[in-house]
């Protein structure tokens, strides 16, 4: 626990501040307040449909909120392309479902925004894009497409293409969701290795295991709130709420 | 009582498939022979292919007659297809009016078109950027050429005709159409509403009217609306109808691909920060153009064969010249020879369109 926290520094990255949201009718985020820390490393869970994916997909604005403030590295988040765009290259995303580009090759996909966004040099931006491959290891499959690849190997690429942009925040949207479960663990070791490495990351997930390893702060969400939020060890041990101990009740029993 | 456990310690033998299984035969035997209604459906169709092939053949090429002066002649040397009146007005129905001493330049013009299609329809072939740019400035040289201008004797366009004529129209209508029908299919899904509105109505609109309704528009109606004394050129405003109406229609079948797009392509294209037009020119096009290839082609080849329309505002396409040729006392009564040879051309380009697509949704296949 305390070798992890050294790594946190008291840098804000990111700051919510009441923010609510509404598909429709339906209130889906009610007033979240979130302040992350450069360094920190937060697994968000709760039952399906509580708002954790909708949360963090507003901190890139894939989802627009409509009260409160997002603040992601000094930039607020409004409809000013230009800046969201600026954030959106600092912040890295890693979806449920892959999301890779399916006519480009694994490589291609890892260096089509270093070149596009940020004006690598192509070679430059091969030479990064190999040295992630092989941080997911996976450097044998550069040259296959998408569809050639396990889900998990696909996973593996989709960290990749986002860790080529050398971004300052890596958001997880329940990456090992979608996966047969003997692949889930070789995404976990990519993501722990990642974690270690002292990335700020946001992670939505149900992978318990990995919020024990890796987590310095868990945070439990419901019904479009933040319900409670707490060390893992402290989260685990000793739920403060109903609401969290019933849900930890329900999903540790189907993990062991 | 318990059952023995059974354990395999060797792996098993990989062996050749049987005999029948592979190869002539088994071609043969799935496809022709497979069952008793399939041999006898086989026999029967070889029976009548035995019964006309022959005849036809002879017809077309055995008893035909090559070389005449008129049809009398034809029929007085052979029962043949007389194709004798092809290949005396051949020129015409390659030139229309073209004046016979600069045919050099659509000749060298057609030459030249391939060469700047080569870099376009081929993705890998060598020197590619260079030719690029030669593909760029390809129809002002073809303009230069076919019109004239910088030395070069002007040749009115009325007298453009035959495959000319077609090769013109087709051409300028599908490489202008895909740009601006793509610009059409992003339009109409584009948030700013006014640009959504003006491409759904101009696409409702096109697809509203029959080609030979805006054919006549540009050969009459166009005319008034321009200031007065502006004479607008009949070619250049049947191209652009021609354009307009095939770019309608391709907007939609790329509308349809875009459709099939999954949201997360795009939503892991913004989490890049890639911004509108990269993501769309990179990520979105390339794969929503690979699934609308068959309706774009399909819609080119329409467009192709559509050029004949313009037979009717008194454009000299081939089946003009075939009918010309068929109202001259010399050759009258030969209109099979003529639609026969007119169609094999259009089926030549329009086979040839549907090979080339047939193999780029090949190449562009990375397997799922």
């Amino acid at each position: 626990m305390t070798a992890q926290d050294e790594s946190v520094t008291d840098e804000v990255v990111i700051e919510i501040t009441s923010m609510n949201k509404w598909f429709g009718e339906f209130h889906v985020l009610k007033d979240i307040n979130l302040t992350v820390y450069r360094g920190e490393r937060i697994v968000i869970c709760g039952p399906s449909g509580s708002g954790k994916s909708t949360m963090i997909r507003c901190i890139n604005r894939l989802e627009k909120h409509q009260r409160g403030r997002v603040v992601v590295d000094g930039i607020e988040l409004t409809d000013n392309l230009k800046k969201l765009d600026q954030v959106r290259r600092e912040v890295g995303m890693v979806f449920q479902h892959f999301n890779l580009f399916p006519h480009l090759t694994v490589l291609e996909n890892c260096t089509l925004a270093p070149i596009w966004v940020r004006r690598m040099p192509k070679a430059e931006a091969e030479e990064t894009a190999m040295r992630y491959l092989e941080r997911v290891r996976i450097p044998e499959q550069a040259g296959k497409y998408p569809g050639q690849l396990s889900g998990g190997q696909q996973q593996r690429v989709a960290i990749a293409r986002s860790l080529c942009m050398e971004p300052r925040v890596m958001l997880f949207d329940e990456p090992t969701s979608a996966l047969d479960p003997e692949m889930i663990k070789e995404v976990l070791e990519v993501m722990v290795d990642l974690a270690e490495s002292g990335m700020t990351m946001l992670c939505v997930t149900h992978e318990m295991g990995f919020a024990r390893q890796v987590a310095n702060r868990v945070i439990f969400m419901d019904e479009g709130q933040i319900v409670e939020q707490a060390p893992p060890l402290e989260f685990f041990q000793n739920p403060k709420s109903d609401r969290t101990r019933l849900f930890l009740s329900q999903i540790l029993h189907s993990q062991e | 009582m318990a059952r023995p456990i059974h354990i395999v310690h060797d792996k098993a033998e990989t062996l050749p498939p049987p005999m029948m299984s592979v190869g002539v035969a088994r071609w043969l035997k799935d496809n022709l022979f497979s069952s008793l209604s399939n041999v006898v459906l086989t026999v029967l169709v070889l029976y009548v292919l035995w019964l006309l092939v022959p005849p036809l053949l002879d017809w077309a090429l055995f008893d035909a007659v090559w070389t005449a002066a008129s049809r009398q002649e034809c029929w007085d040397t052979s029962d043949g297809a007389c194709w004798a009146v092809v290949i005396t007005r051949f020129d015409q129905f390659v030139y229309g009016d073209y004046p016979v001493s600069e045919r050099w330049r659509p000749n060298l013009a057609f030459v030249l078109l391939f060469v700047a299609l080569a870099p376009i329809l081929f993705d890998r072939m060598p020197g590619r950027r260079t030719l690029l740019l030669f593909s760029a400035v390809y129809p002002v040289i073809a303009v230069i050429l076919l019109i004239g201008g910088l030395g070069l004797e002007e040749v009115e366009t009325a007298r453009f005709g035959g495959f000319l004529l077609t090769i013109v129209i087709g051409i300028t209508g599908i490489s202008a159409s895909l740009p601006l029908g793509i610009l059409l299919a992003l339009g109409r899904q584009s948030d700013l509403f006014i640009i959504r509105i003006l491409c759904v109505g101009f696409i409702e609109f096109i697809r509203g009217v029959p080609l030979i309704t805006l054919l006549f528009v540009a050969s009459t109606l166009l005319n008034y609306f321009m200031p007065p004394g502006t004479s607008f050129n009949l070619l250049v405003r049947v191209l652009i109808m021609v354009t307009l109406f095939s770019a309608a229609y391709i907007a939609e079948v790329i509308r349809g691909g875009l459709q099939a797009m999954p949201a997360g392509q795009y939503e892991a294209a913004k989490s890049l920060g890639l911004p509108y037009w990269k993501t769309m020119r990179l990520i979105i096009l390339p794969q929503a153009l690979k699934i609308s290839i068959p309706g774009i082609v399909n819609s080119f080849i329409a467009l192709y064969k559509d050029t004949t329309l313009v037979i009717i505002i008194g454009l000299l396409d081939p089946l003009g010249i075939g009918k010309a040729t068929l109202s001259d006392t010399t050759w009258q009564g030969l209109s099979t020879e003529v639609y026969i040879f007119v169609a094999i051309f259009f089926f030549l380009c329009c086979f040839g369109m549907s090979r080339y697509s047939a193999w780029l949704e090949r190449k562009l296949h990375t397997g799922h």
